[in-house]
């Protein structure tokens, strides 16, 4: 089962003849990811070498997903392109679309968060600026690498990406469902919130882990999320507890103004909650251990 | 990136925003000029307001009505060099004085809940508008932006009437609206906001001050760096930033490298923890080298560190994700190796701490390296504790 990225998934990477895609398409091909194809129009029709698979290269994803079945696009391309990747993407209706992509303007996430909206939400974004989604074992959509752990019961939702990581190898003799990293920016597609409801449906999660940083409101809406719809144990790390105010901390969306935005007020909400939330990474780790 | 009021009064006038006319001094000669040429053109009541990225200007005395050119200079002498909330002010607004019938209050910003904008539109303006909205909410209007529709007239209007601004207003507020969000849009802003819009005796909507935001991210379609003042920020983030480091100065004397943003502000956290058992140590800074962690960044932010009098101890804290430890073992002896031969001190104690991929294989580089200054702890909190002890003696 696990949550929106299974070993049934076919999935394109747009971006795949560029420096980043090409490394991360062999990654993911390596650790057993289904990919169908990549995608640019410069170079359609021909096809790439990785290690003895050959991927194709369609012109369009609406292209792609005709020939191959893809449900799945991997978005790679440089934040100038990336709102028209995404846009295309979201005009084909593939089922989930990863944008990997740092640094893209607010205003064209918005853009193409608002477009999607329009054509029906038929399109699941996670990110952007975000490390991806992996369901170990089966398929990884993105950055996450894919030997720290292996397959379990824990269901792991994240903002940041190394923190992801640095989880799941406090975590590695447990193992995942699903973990998935939303992304650092002040918009993003997939939310706390989406992911708490995928893993408290699916039926391969028993604990939830959940990490936040500074800045925004989603954790404290996650919390309110929390209350009413999840009976699976969760365990939270909020970072970002010493940050000063009004200093943008690496990620855009990591950002204390006033009085919001602060890790202990979202440390608060969660454990209103019921959530029960480490001080460190190794104090998290140690209580999603004591949920088993 | 924050503007200051003059510059994002500049922004509102290249969009047709309405605003008062007025120039920047940096000396109070410079403001005693312009507040001439002011009186010349029959305006000898001029304002001068403190240029600083920061709210409660006016409290502080910081904006102050003049009523001639000598007395221009002598209250831009008396703004010019005062510390306002910890921003010294290096220059002054000088104004033409507006003559004032009502304020309003209005602004764009991003709705990171419902992943759009959101414009707040309110009658009462000049005051702080989170006061308004807890003392009368309903004063304080909130519409929702479509970031594919934008604010054209019917917008607008809506706005301004949810708003209440009265009907002497309400055409020109609505004017201002759509402009203020074409300025939005076309500089990728992030916020704009004005407070107070005014009404005007003789019935002009006009932008009499500006707050704005601009997205750090658009760089590559925005000409952010004619916007950045050099001499804003301390000189470590200065020097910082022209490395291309992603870099904020703390108060506290442990220096922080590291990969990743969530993971950084985690190593503060735990570093900060650790410090309560050593008098109160903190993190001397928030550095950010990537999931790269390249030998040449490593150098860059170590020589950034290093030259932190306040630090006292460093505490390098990388996963090894999809750039293995051994790699980023090597990149920390290079890196030591050519702040040498630069001539860098790099005699401060580093705690490094290496975990996930590879691990093993880079700290045995770094056993092998055994470089004086370099200690190896294996936990994130091991090292965290340790690197706090020693920047305690």
């Amino acid at each position: 089962m696990a949550i929106f990225l299974n070993k049934d998934s076919k999935v394109l990477v747009q971006g795949m003849t560029g420096s980043e895609g090409t490394k991360h398409t062999r990654r993911m091909l390596a650790s057993g990811t289904n990919i169908v194809g990549g995608v640019n129009p410069r170079k359609a029709g021909q096809s790439v070498d990785f290690d003895g698979t050959d991927v194709p290269v369609f012109g369009s994803v609406a292209e792609g997903m005709k020939e191959t079945g893809a449900d799945v696009t991997v978005i790679f391309v440089p934040p100038k392109f990336t709102k028209s990747a995404v846009i295309e993407a979201i005009d084909a209706e593939i089922g989930l679309a990863v944008v990997i992509t740092e640094g893209i303007p607010v205003h064209d996430t918005a853009a193409f968060w608002a477009h999607a909206g329009a054509k029906g939400n038929k399109t699941r974004i996670i990110g952007p600026n975000c490390p991806g989604i992996i369901t170990p074992g089966e398929s990884n959509a993105g950055i996450i690498p894919a030997d720290i752990t292996k397959p379990g019961r824990i269901g792991l939702v994240s903002k940041s990406g190394t923190l992801t990581y640095q989880m799941m190898y406090e975590l590695r003799e447990i193992g995942f469902s699903t973990a998935i990293g939303i992304g650092g920016d002040p918009i993003i597609g997939t939310t706390h919130i989406d992911a708490l409801k995928a893993f408290q449906e699916d039926p391969d999660t028993d604990v939830i882990v959940m990490i936040g940083e500074i800045g925004g409101d989603a954790e404290e809406r996650a919390a309110d999320f929390i209350k009413d719809n999840v009976t699976k144990p969760v365990v939270g790390y909020v970072a970002g507890f010493t940050a000063p105010e009004g200093k943008t901390m690496g990620h855009a969306g990591a950002i204390v103004s006033g009085s919001s935005g602060t890790a202990s007020a979202k440390k608060e909400a969660l454990e209103a909650v019921g959530v029960k939330v480490g001080k460190t990474p190794s104090e998290t780790a140690q209580l999603a251990r004591e949920q088993f | 990136m924050d503007l200051f009021e003059y510059q994002a009064k500049e922004l509102f006038a290249e969009y047709g925003v309405p605003v008062p006319q007025g120039k920047v001094a940096s000396t109070a000669a410079e403001a005693r000029a312009i507040a001439e040429e002011f009186a010349a053109a029959g305006k000898s009541r001029v304002v001068v307001k403190a240029q600083v990225k920061t709210g409660g200007r006016g409290k502080a005395g910081g904006v102050k009505v003049a009523d001639d050119a000598e007395d221009a200079q002598a209250k831009a002498e008396q703004i010019l060099g005062m510390d306002i909330k910890g921003h010294t002010v290096h220059r002054v607004l000088i104004e033409e004085a507006s003559e004032i019938e009502e304020e309003y209050y209005f602004s764009f910003l991003l709705d990171r809940a419902n992943r759009t904008f959101l414009s707040i539109c309110s009658a009462e303006g000049g005051v702080e508008i989170e006061e308004v909205a807890e003392t009368n909410p309903d004063a304080v209007a909130q519409i929702s932006i479509d970031a594919l529709q934008g604010a054209p007239a019917d917008v607008a209007a809506k706005i301004v009437e949810s708003g209440k601004l009265p009907a002497a207003a309400a055409e020109g507020a609505a004017e201002v609206v759509t402009k203020l969000w074409d300025a939005f849009v076309g500089k990728d802003a992030t916020l704009a906001e004005v407070n107070p819009l005014i009404l005007t005796k003789d019935g002009r909507v006009v932008a009499l001050d500006g707050k704005v935001t601009l997205d750090e991210n658009a760089g590559f379609r925005q000409d952010l760096d004619s916007l950045a003042a050099s001499e804003e920020g301390d000189p470590l983030e200065v020097a910082a930033k022209a490395k291309g480091l992603n870099y904020v100065k703390l108060e506290g004397q442990v220096g922080i490298i590291g990969n990743g943003a969530g993971l950084v502000m985690s190593t503060l956290d735990v570093v900060a923890y650790a410090g309560e058992k050593h008098g109160g140590v903190a993190p001397a800074n928030f550095l950010d080298i990537g999931g790269g962690a390249s030998a040449e960044v490593m150098a860059n932010g170590l020589e950034i560190i290093l030259g932190d009098a306040d630090v006292k101890s460093v505490f390098v804290n990388v996963f090894g994700g999809i750039t293995a430890c051994d790699a980023v073992a090597n990149g920390i002896v290079q890196a030591l190796e050519m702040l040498e031969e630069r001539g860098d001190d790099v005699s401060k104690p580093l705690v490094v701490r290496l975990d996930g991929n590879n691990a093993e294989l880079g700290r045995e580089i770094l056993s092998k390296r055994a470089h004086p200054a370099v200690r190896q702890v294996d936990t994130m909190d091991g090292a965290a504790a340790q690197a706090a002890e020693l920047a305690a003696k």
